[in-house]
């Protein structure tokens, strides 16, 4: 076989172009899914009493919500074309599977979240205010059913349920809707990844709300939106820390490589503590085939193996236990590499003879048979295209520290929250210039966290488009790595350009202050 | 339900958001018009503010018939896109730019100041209809591309299903002088319903009097060529399938016959044509008859889903393959399963509540034209 001669050049460059849309649409959207409540609310607020104070509140952060949602728009259109356009092999092997929640997302979101929109900018002074109001709040829940559908096609590459290869067509096709809309990884990845744009949003609300007082100018609207901004920011912060004990779990039983990169866990075992910090090279790939942990690590004994069993003595797998398989808690056998290279190339093998057994008219029973066998190894199939150990490990350094940003910037607004409410509780929170500037910092760093949350799901996948069943050199188009890479960086300049415009304009609407 | 009703189902919902694509191009054909129709600031504002309000749609409908492509025929979405690389990466970075340049072009701190973002606004204008128009013309025209199964297991250089067969990636689509000519109808029929949209919904009398001389012109652009094309598409020869072996062939007057032995499909292009005469027409002799995108826009649609459906529907490829006839893509060697086309049904059955709300929607905030002193004094762009 020769099925490794790709340009891998032409893969890192469309993994890159894919990462870089993904990384500038993750900047816009949790605004979006953010703001959207918080303006609902304040929207609301108005509804209830009649206060013109709330309607040009509401429409203050509208206005914010605008100028962000707009970028939102355009880099969201490349992400879902780049699909096709530079991983075609992928498109046409799960598509049957993938496009469903694409079109879905189109069809139940996209439109509700595009009608309502419009009427939430010009419908102040045309529509009722109970028609306005359904309005701003069906514009957020079109935002966040559109994260649903994308968070369910996302979910599928990771945990890839509800299908079956069919060795006629040559790809994956639908077996449960069900299975996949609602998978374990879908829910926890939709719960977790929409609380963390609330918490970048009520970040947003509280730090801009800071500046003002900073200023001294529009008080009483900094106070109020202040106040709406913490507890909402709050209740998404407990709430995040639940479902991110849940989806480290669900990531245990079912991506543990990715767990065991994020700890940077070589060699594991029962009675894990979790790593604290640890002095990983943040530049090189650790040695873990010979090193048993990295230098200079603080752990909390026990931790990892509750967060990822449930249990304190829990058992946890580390990369050499995945690489040279292990024995689970329940007895059963988990393959080592080699073994499962040598299942993947049974499935290639198998569905070379099946196609060739086809064309020359086989019998069925001899057709069944080799059907069998290629179910059986089709789990593994991606596995027959892979060549060395190093392959099939993720980027540690990148998993390792993401999460560590991740987890340390949640607990840092649970903080910053707290704090908000209890100064605003002790009628201190105009006077507290420290906590202004702080919590004005605090908005780059939860783009920073949140962009970090994205990086380990994301990395932590690695080497697969979908998890053990395509990696992604075998997922990509037929290009030559020039083309890609002129895309990636007309992609870079127009949309770090957009960026910059985004901000410039943001930051004098912000200046120029609410209409009250 | 059977699984061949599913495939011709959904060939017919993505061509007909096809064709809700082409009718809300009239965003991009007003948007063309910015410095040319619109001659004060005030006018370009208004032309702006108007499409302004509906340019999601047009987004969002292309977004859609992507997702509702690559849901019911993924061999389409992995063979065009990553092969016509380089054509579908211009329609987007075109599409990306008009996204952020309305909510930028007048703001404070907007950077590359407020014509920058209009003259993108007249680019995406230009190039989205017109490249596009390009693109849908390869259905009836062929594409050079190479579909190869075995690909992903026998060793080949790379595993890899679908691939162009030249080094273009799509930008061969633009030599095809047909591609070309089908795409300028579709850029002056943008234009043209860009015309007729905005007369309808802006209150000024300047822009309605210019428009309606402007449209003869567009209207002329756009029929002389549609009529070319679709006289080339008839007479010549079109991509058969032979329903029992898959095998593709030449036929003669292909399209001509499917138009013939669907009848039902000649009937509707005969109203869509019809009434997207009407709208222009009328529009034209009648100074006060500003409406002309109704029935403009409801011919438009029927005619472009009528004509999507020539290219598939009776046994015939509907992305032929100029570099291997027997790689072209048929209703039934590129469709997805049974299984999810059936599960997409029921979801398609949301359709006409979502369709509802939009009416509903549109209508609320469509009731008032607009006017210079409403976008003086409210949200605006």
């Amino acid at each position: 076989m020769n099925l490794l001669s790709i340009d891998m050049t032409m893969v890192d460059w469309a993994r890159a172009q894919f990462a870089l849309t993904a990384i500038y649409h993750w900047l816009f959207v949790p605004l979006t899914l953010g703001l959207a409540v918080v303006m609902g609310i304040m929207e609301t607020l108005y509804y209830r009493t009649g206060n013109q104070f709330w309607k040009e509140t509401a429409k203050y952060w509208q206005r914010l919500f605008g100028i962000n949602f707009a970028m939102g728009v355009a880099t969201g259109i490349i992400l879902e074309f780049e699909f096709g356009t530079n991983w075609s092999n992928y498109s046409y092997l799960v598509g049957d599977v993938f496009g469903a929640p694409l079109a879905i997302e189109g069809i139940v979101a996209f439109f509700m979240e595009s009608t309502f929109v419009a009427v939430m900018f010009f419908g102040w002074n045309k529509v009722s205010k109970g028609f306005h109001l359904a309005s701003t709040w069906l514009t957020g829940l079109g935002a966040t059913i559109s994260a649903w559908w994308i968070l369910v096609a996302n979910s599928w590459m990771q945990y890839p349920v509800g299908q079956e290869f069919n060795p006629e067509t040559v790809r994956n096709e639908m077996t449960s809707f069900l299975d996949v809309a609602f998978s374990p990884v879908a829910v926890d990845k939709f719960v977790h990844t929409v609380l963390s744009a609330w918490v970048l949003g009520a970040v947003f609300v509280v730090g801009v709300s800071s500046w003002y007082l900073l200023k001294h100018r529009h008080t009483e609207f900094a106070t109020k939106s202040l106040k709406v901004g913490a507890i909402f920011g709050l209740v998404a912060s407990v709430l995040i820390m639940l479902s991110g004990h849940h989806s480290a779990y669900t990531v245990a039983q079912t991506q543990p490589m990715k767990l065991a990169a994020m700890e940077a866990l070589y060699k594991g075992g029962t009675d894990q503590p979790l790593t604290i910090i640890a002095a990983v090279n943040p530049f090189k790939q650790p040695d873990f085939e010979n090193d048993d942990e990295p230098p200079m690590k603080l752990s909390v004994p026990y931790a990892l193996s509750f967060l990822a069993t449930n249990d304190i003595h829990g058992q946890v797998p580390g990369i050499r236990d995945i690489l040279d398989g292990y024995t689970k808690a329940d007895g059963t056998v988990a393959l080592s590499l080699e073994q499962k290279i040598e299942r993947g190339r049974c499935a290639i093998t198998a569905l070379q003879e099946y196609r060739k057994a086809k064309k020359d008219g086989a019998p069925e029973e001899f057709l069944a048979t080799l059907g069998a066998e290629i179910k059986e190894n089709m789990p593994y199939f991606g596995y027959g295209y892979v060549k060395d150990r190093s392959q099939v490990v993720p980027y540690i350094p990148v998993c390792f520290y993401a999460f560590r940003i991740m987890v340390g910037g949640g607990c840092l607004f649970v903080l910053l929250f707290a704090l908000s409410l209890f100064l605003i509780y002790k009628r201190k929170i105009m006077e507290v210039r420290w906590f202004h500037w702080a919590a004005l910092l605090c908005i780059p760093v939860a783009y920073i966290v949140s962009e970090s949350g994205w990086l380990v799901a994301e990395f932590g996948r690695q080497p697969w488009t979908i998890q053990d069943m395509l990696p992604t050199w075998v997922g990509v188009s037929h290009l030559g790595s020039g083309a890609v890479m002129t895309t990636f960086f007309l992609f870079l300049i127009l949309f770090t350009t957009l960026l910059a415009v985004e901000i410039s304009i943001m930051c004098k609407q912000i200046k120029k202050g609410p209409e009250l | 339900m059977t699984y061949a009703f599913l495939q011709h189902y959904w060939c017919f919902v993505v061509a007909l958001l096809a064709a809700l694509l082409v009718f809300l191009m009239f965003v991009q054909g007003a948007n063309s018009l910015i410095f040319s129709w619109g001659r004060t600031e005030d006018e370009r504002r208004l032309i702006i503010n108007s499409t302004g309000r509906k340019w999601e749609f047009t987004f969002t409908t292309l977004v859609t018939f992507g997702g509702a492509f690559f849901a019911s025929y993924p061999l389409f979405y992995s063979t065009s896109f990553g092969g016509a690389y380089w054509l579908w990466m211009i329609i987007l970075f075109s599409f990306v730019l008009q996204a952020v340049s309305y909510e930028f072009q007048s703001k404070l701190g907007n950077l590359l100041g407020t014509n920058t973002f209009r003259r993108l606004l007249v680019l995406n204008g230009v190039l989205g209809p017109l490249l596009l128009g390009g693109a849908v013309a390869t259905f009836f025209t062929g594409s050079n591309f190479i579909v190869e199964r075995e690909n992903i297991i026998d060793g080949m250089a790379t595993p890899i299903i679908s691939r162009w067969a030249n080094a273009s990636h799509g930008l061969d689509a633009l030599l095809n002088p047909w591609n070309v000519v089908f795409g300028l109808a579709v850029a002056e029929l943008a234009r043209t319903l860009g015309i007729l949209y905005v007369m309808n919904n802006v209150a000024d009398e300047n822009l309605r009097s210019r428009g309606s001389v402007r449209i003869i012109g567009t209207s002329l652009g756009f029929v002389v060529p549609f009529l070319v094309f679709l006289g080339h598409v008839l007479l010549g020869e079109g991509y058969a399938v032979d329903p029992s072996t898959g095998v593709v062939s030449m036929e003669p007057y292909k399209y001509l016959h499917n138009l013939l032995e669907m009848w039902p499909l000649l009937v509707m292009l005969v109203i869509g044509v019809v009434f997207v005469l009407y709208g222009i027409v009328r529009t034209i002799v009648s100074p006060t008859y500003n409406h002309g995108i109704w029935p403009a826009g409801f011919g438009t649609v029927v005619t472009v889903t009528v004509l999507l459906l020539l290219t598939a529907w009776n046994n015939t490829a509907y992305y032929p393959s100029t570099a291997d006839l027997q790689s072209s893509l048929t209703m039934a060697n590129s469709s997805s399963s049974e299984f999810t086309l059936r599960t997409m049904f029921w979801v398609s059955l949301l359709v006409p509540f979502v369709v509802a709300y939009i009416a509903y929607a549109w209508a609320a905030i469509d009731r008032k034209e607009i006017t210079l002193d409403e976008i003086n004094h409210d949200h605006a762009y």
